[in-house]
């Protein structure tokens, strides 16, 4: 599957709080408009400004902190359609699988805020259309591409009954 | 070769013998959610009809974040989850009982049990020598309906500590210069498995203080081997009978050995707005405090109020520092006020809430203003944490607070603490 987009540069640490701040967390059971605030309290344009299809690029550890699904949850609801990051938190790496939005680690440094990205999910690929850098990411795990493939956690049990990872 | 703590109980519950980089299928022996998670694990249920519990006796549902509610919108995800629970005969822990962490390992966790929550502290009953670790409510949700999980076996960092604390420096300290040392994502997708005579010699107030920030150098768990202080721990809570002692194979292989002498530690303060954003307590010496918060999953127990009151008992608080309590949960809401800590921090000049998260989400019971300092026993120092992305958020252990509390700035707990408070760290 090919992705394109804009990507929105943000650096290291992006922690859940930034992404689905705790002040908000009378929106967590309406997430539409939790989706509005999306990485608020990094970006205060980011929510506004997002179109479909962009891609949130991070630094290193991006998502750590609090287990909250909601914030790659409300990331997918806004458009995004990947992130890519240097590293990923565990929670926040396990939750976007179940939540079928693509995290892809790469090396980020090579993308700029703005920069047009194409991102090819078989051959692991991202293409900067800007720079002509063409940045390879590492295959996701057996498991979590079966999850990822049935369209998330939810969508895989509906469909076994059960786990069926190996 | 041997089997680290992680690999033993992984494989006790895949049937097979894993080793780290392995996947496992699992059976769960509890699931634990929470009100900022939990009404939406009931909602990913209920959207695929699968609304029930394998194992409804040690499935619990908290209301701890937000408990009392102090919004319509909440009180009404608290309906969702009061429903779910009588639905499906799940355990349900209301307004008042307290933080989920602490409960869990009072009431529900066993040496040797897989616990999957939907809370990222989960990781906090590893001190019991429970494979525990925080994942995302869908993740949670199917553990409840199903009874299992899938695991990624994790590596295994060993932080072996020798050497006693110096007065006045505790295990918080000890969890945070770790954190500061290795970074926030330091361990990220790894165990930890503290060991070494501190270790051996520590009780377990202070070991769920260890485990429970495994999470914030980025690790899956933090466990603990289970032996004589398990036990004991478990009398004290009349669950003598789940006790079952486990240690890791002579020959486990680790992927790294991190050994810290605890005589050579100072007390340390994270600064905002990263947990690994580490300092000596020299080094913020003299920043003033507007708020201290007492209380968490990491350092709300009994053992933590008595140091905090042995500190300020006969003392006056800062006028200019506002200062919170939550005790972590109602036993030891009732055991302080036994022992008459919550008068002396009442009379110190504390506001003491009922027991559960309180401000430590952001959501109530203590949002910070614009520009505003707090000095907090809690485990993450985030950005927006407490409420308020424009407040600052400093970590340390209970008796930094203490001292701060009296003078209005931070400062050095290691004069002020007497010899009495140094003891209660020692196994009893």
């Amino acid at each position: 599957m090919l992705l394109t987009g804009k990507a929105w540069k943000f650096g290291d640490n992006i922690s859940t709080d930034l992404i689905a701040p705790g002040r908000l967390f009378h929106l967590r059971s309406n997430l539409p408009e939790l989706a509005k605030h999306v990485l608020e309290d990094a970006d205060p344009e980011f929510a506004k400004k997002v179109q479909v299809g962009d891609f949130v690029v991070g630094g290193n550890n991006f998502g750590l902190g609090s287990s909250r699904e909601h914030a790659p949850t409300i990331i997918k609801l806004a458009g995004v359609s990947a992130v890519l990051a240097k590293s990923f938190a565990r929670i926040f790496y396990r939750n976007a699988i179940n939540v079928g939005l693509p995290v892809l680690i790469c090396d980020t440094d090579k993308i700029k805020n703005g920069d047009e990205l194409e991102v090819d999910l078989e051959k692991g690929t991202v293409v900067n259309k800007i720079t002509g850098d063409v940045l390879k990411f590492a295959p996701l795990p057996k498991a979590m591409i079966r999850i990822l493939n049935d369209g998330g956690l939810l969508a895989h049990i509906q469909k076994y009954g059960d786990f069926k990872i190996d | 070769m041997g089997m680290t703590l992680a690999e033993k109980i992984i494989s006790q519950h895949a049937g097979k013998n894993v080793k780290a980089g392995e996947i496992a299928l699992v059976n769960v022996d509890v699931c634990l959610t929470q009100d900022g998670t939990g009404p939406l694990a009931i909602r990913q249920l209920q959207k695929i009809d699968l609304e029930k519990a394998a194992n409804p006796k040690s499935t619990v549902l908290f209301i701890d974040h937000a408990a009392p509610s102090p919004r319509s919108e909440l009180s009404n995800d608290h309906i969702t989850i009061r429903k779910f629970a009588e639905k499906t005969g799940a355990c349900l822990s209301d307004v008042g009982e307290g933080v989920c962490h602490q409960i869990i390992a009072e009431s529900y966790l066993k040496p040797g049990d897989i616990l999957i929550g939907a809370d990222s502290h989960t990781c906090t009953g590893g001190a019991l020598c429970a494979f525990s670790t925080g994942m995302g409510s869908t993740d949670v949700a199917i553990g409840i309906a199903l009874g299992k999980t899938w695991l990624r076996v994790p590596e295994t960092f060993k932080i072996e500590v020798s050497g006693e604390f110096k007065k006045g420096v505790y295990a918080k300290d000890l969890i945070l210069h770790l954190i500061g040392k290795i970074g926030a994502d330091g361990a990220t997708y790894k165990a930890l498995e503290f060991c070494g005579e501190t270790i051996e010699n520590m009780n377990m107030s202070s070991r769920l203080t260890l485990a429970n920030m495994a999470v914030e150098a980025g690790a899956k768990a933090g466990l603990i081997a289970s032996d004589k202080t398990t036990k004991k721990f478990l009398k004290e809570y009349g669950r003598e009978k789940d006790f079952k002692a486990i240690k890791a194979d002579n020959d486990a292989e680790y992927e790294k050995v991190i050994k810290i002498d605890a005589s050579k530690l100072v007390p340390i303060v994270s600064f905002p707005h990263t947990v690994d954003n580490t300092k000596t307590v020299d080094q913020a010496k003299g920043i003033e405090v507007d708020q201290i918060f007492i209380g968490t999953c990491t350092n709300g127990r009994l053992e933590d109020l008595e140091i905090f009151a042995n500190i300020v008992k006969g003392k006056r608080k800062h006028s200019k520092t506002r200062l919170i309590v939550v005790p972590a949960s109602k036993r030891v809401f009732l055991d302080a006020l036994d022992k008459g800590i919550i008068k002396t921090l009442v009379d110190f000049g504390a506001a003491v809430l009922a027991p559960g998260c309180g401000p430590c989400v952001g959501v109530h019971e203590g949002i910070l203003g614009d520009g505003e300092i707090c000095l907090s026993t809690m485990n993450r120092n985030f950005k927006g944490r407490m409420g308020n992305p424009k407040g600052f958020i400093y970590l340390a252990s209970p008796a930094t607070c203490a001292v701060a509390s009296v003078l209005g700035e931070i400062a050095d707990p290691r004069r002020f603490v007497n010899k009495a408070n140094s003891k209660s760290k020692k196994t009893k």
